[in-house]
């Protein structure tokens, strides 16, 4: 392994980490917050600053504001990007920065990293046209181009692994227990 | 009268051996014929229906083939040719009464259970000692799967119910049966041409009853059968079920909250409210604490699948196109406008609510008929 590699990522720090949480799980417990708002028809707009970890608050440098609306062929006004478009800007990132840790941890340096991520949705689910069409993508697909110093084996690997440790990966493809209440 | 097996044939060979109504006696008729015992308010067993349908077939005199299997249907000269094991029949008008549950529907991601679980349709199933030992994941929690449910706990195997939208009812409401508010109430004389939503009217799912006391998933839960979400997905060997329990809870609650005011407001109307014990109102569905999410197929936990996720009507030797995408008979209250003379009966909300059930027939008989009389020039 070598250890010229620089992606950018602190993976001692990482390391670090995640030798002090094997024997502290209660720091481990992270809870990410989102606050949103309705605007009007079906944009929303979702603010981002606070969190929790590490056993107390957090907070991001700056908060960040995402607008979310439907295109002009839904009738709306197109003031930002479909929710479930949101979830491909959480994958494309998740395994973006899966693999550049990943790099960096075996010694990979990276010069470029492009995805194309696309999810197949059915929109008959809904709209209540079909009971048996469900309301979600029923496939995904991502396709990574990586320019780094390793045989295609090893991106292939890199790859992989950064599928395997990637939280939105999990969200979607398994399932959350998600509770919705009236305040 | 063309019948493949004897007369009742899908209670004598489609049903479990313990089944009964979750229609009360008085309710079960056939034109001219009603319930005379001592228990009107007691639910018939299978055998009792059997009994019921066969001793009608004799006083109607009813001119039925028994073992006669229509193999085909297509049109000709006209009219229609029925092709049977004994020959080809020729008519101007053809009734299809072939039922509407000749098939369990069963999703198609049973092809990735592992060979090592057991997996029953409600066809096969007939009683709990022939399950294999082990845990049961029992698929859809309507009529059929509460019932399994609660009978397999019973005879000691821990059960997984996988719990979709579903129609939550107390058996009984106010000191009567719920499905007599049904019936006082006007509910099941809805008109198929009164409905909002007609297509959902017809795939709503059966209530959570069964032929004796309130059988909800706060019943089974307290009784030790663990709730689990829709299954969603078999992948690896897992079964995956959705997270989304909480909110099929809410949703069949709310309904049936909605449900119970309209009898209340109906018995407030017509001042009727006195004859009947106080409005109650139930509990919630509880929410497991943690909803379980996956099950390992291959650890040995449960050895049997029950899918207990519905029925479709087998159309396989209907070759007049008369069906839509989903297989069933597109007609306009029993009346396939699409093929003169072919009409349906015993199909769900034909012509009103209460077509879905064994008494539902009387007045959409008699309306189909008249409208295939009319046909005729009769
Ligand atoms: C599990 C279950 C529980 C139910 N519980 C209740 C209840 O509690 N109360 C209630 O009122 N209703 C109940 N129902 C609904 C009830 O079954 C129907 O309302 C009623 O049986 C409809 O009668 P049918 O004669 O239209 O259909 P079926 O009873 O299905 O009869 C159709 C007949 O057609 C014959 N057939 C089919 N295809 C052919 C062919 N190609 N050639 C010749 N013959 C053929 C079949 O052998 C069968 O005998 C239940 C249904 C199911 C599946």
């Amino acid at each position: 392994m070598t250890t010229t590699a620089d992606n950018g990522v602190n993976v001692q720090a990482l390391l670090e980490a995640r030798d002090v949480l094997k024997g502290a799980p209660e720091a481990a417990q992270f809870t990410w917050r989102a606050t949103s708002t309705w605007e009007a028809g079906v944009h929303s707009t979702t603010r981002i600053q606070n969190f929790f970890g590490l056993g107390q608050e957090q907070a991001h440098k700056t908060e960040a504001v995402f607008d979310a609306d439907h295109p002009e062929v839904f009738a709306a006004a197109d003031n930002g990007i479909t929710p479930i478009e949101y979830l491909l800007v959480g994958l494309a990132g998740c395994l973006t920065a899966g693999i550049a840790s990943v790099a960096q941890n075996r010694g990979i340096q990276l010069r470029s990293v492009r995805a194309t991520v696309e999810g197949d949705h059915d929109i008959r689910g809904i709209l209540g046209a079909d009971p048996d069409v469900r309301n979600g993508f029923n496939d995904i697909r991502v396709t990574f181009t990586v320019d780094a110093d390793a045989s295609k084996e090893d991106i292939e690997a890199l790859v992989a692994q950064s599928q395997k440790r990637s939280a939105v990966f999990d969200a979607l493809t398994n399932p959350t227990n998600v509770a919705v209440e009236v305040a | 009268m063309l019948e493949r097996g004897r007369v009742a044939n899908s209670w004598r060979r489609e049903r479990w051996d313990s089944l009964r109504l979750l229609t009360p006696n008085w309710q079960t008729r056939l034109p001219g014929a009603h319930y005379a015992g001592p228990d009107p308010d007691g639910y018939m067993t299978r055998d009792d229906v059997v009994a019921f349908i066969d001793g009608y077939a004799a006083a109607s005199r009813s001119p039925v083939r028994t073992g006669t299997e229509v193999t085909s249907v297509r049109t000709a000269d006209g009219g229609y040719h029925v092709t049977t094991g004994d020959g080809v029949i020729a008519c101007h008008t053809l009734v299809l009464a072939s039922g509407a549950c000749n098939l369990p529907s069963v999703p198609a991601l049973r092809e990735a259970v592992p060979a090592s679980i057991e997996q029953l349709t409600p066809f096969d199933y007939r009683d709990p000692a022939r399950l294999p030992d082990g845990g049961v994941l029992v698929v859809g929690a309507s009529a059929t799967g509460v019932q399994l449910a609660a009978e397999i706990h019973r005879s000691g195997r821990p059960v997984t119910l996988a719990v979709g939208e579903h129609v939550r009812l107390p058996r009984t409401y106010r000191g009567r049966d719920v499905l007599w508010w049904m019936d006082a109430t006007g509910v099941w004389a809805q008109r198929h041409d009164e409905i909002d939503d007609l297509e959902r009217a017809r795939r709503l799912p059966s209530p959570q009853l069964t032929g004796g006391a309130t059988l909800d998933l706060n019943t089974l839960a307290a009784a030790g059968v663990t709730l689990a979400g829709r299954l969603a997905a078999i992948r690896d060997g897992h079964a995956l079920f959705s997270g989304g329990l909480r909110n099929v809870f809410a949703l069949a609650d709310l309904k049936m909250t909605r449900l119970l005011d309209a009898f209340d407001t109906w018995a407030q109307a017509t001042g009727r409210d006195g004859e009947f014990a106080p409005p109650e109102r139930y509990e919630p569905t509880a929410v497991p604490a943690s909803s379980r999410l996956r099950l390992d197929l291959g650890s040995g936990e449960i050895g049997t699948i029950v899918w207990a996720t519905g029925f479709r009507p087998d159309y396989r030797w209907l070759h007049v196109p008369v069906l839509d995408a989903k297989g069933l008979l597109r007609h306009d209250g029993g009346v396939v406008t699409a093929s003169p003379g072919l009409y349906g009966l015993g199909l769900p909300v034909l012509r009103r609510r209460r077509s879905t059930y064994i008494h539902g027939i009387e007045d959409d008989a008699r309306e189909v008929i008249g409208h295939l009389a009319a046909h005729l020039g009769l």
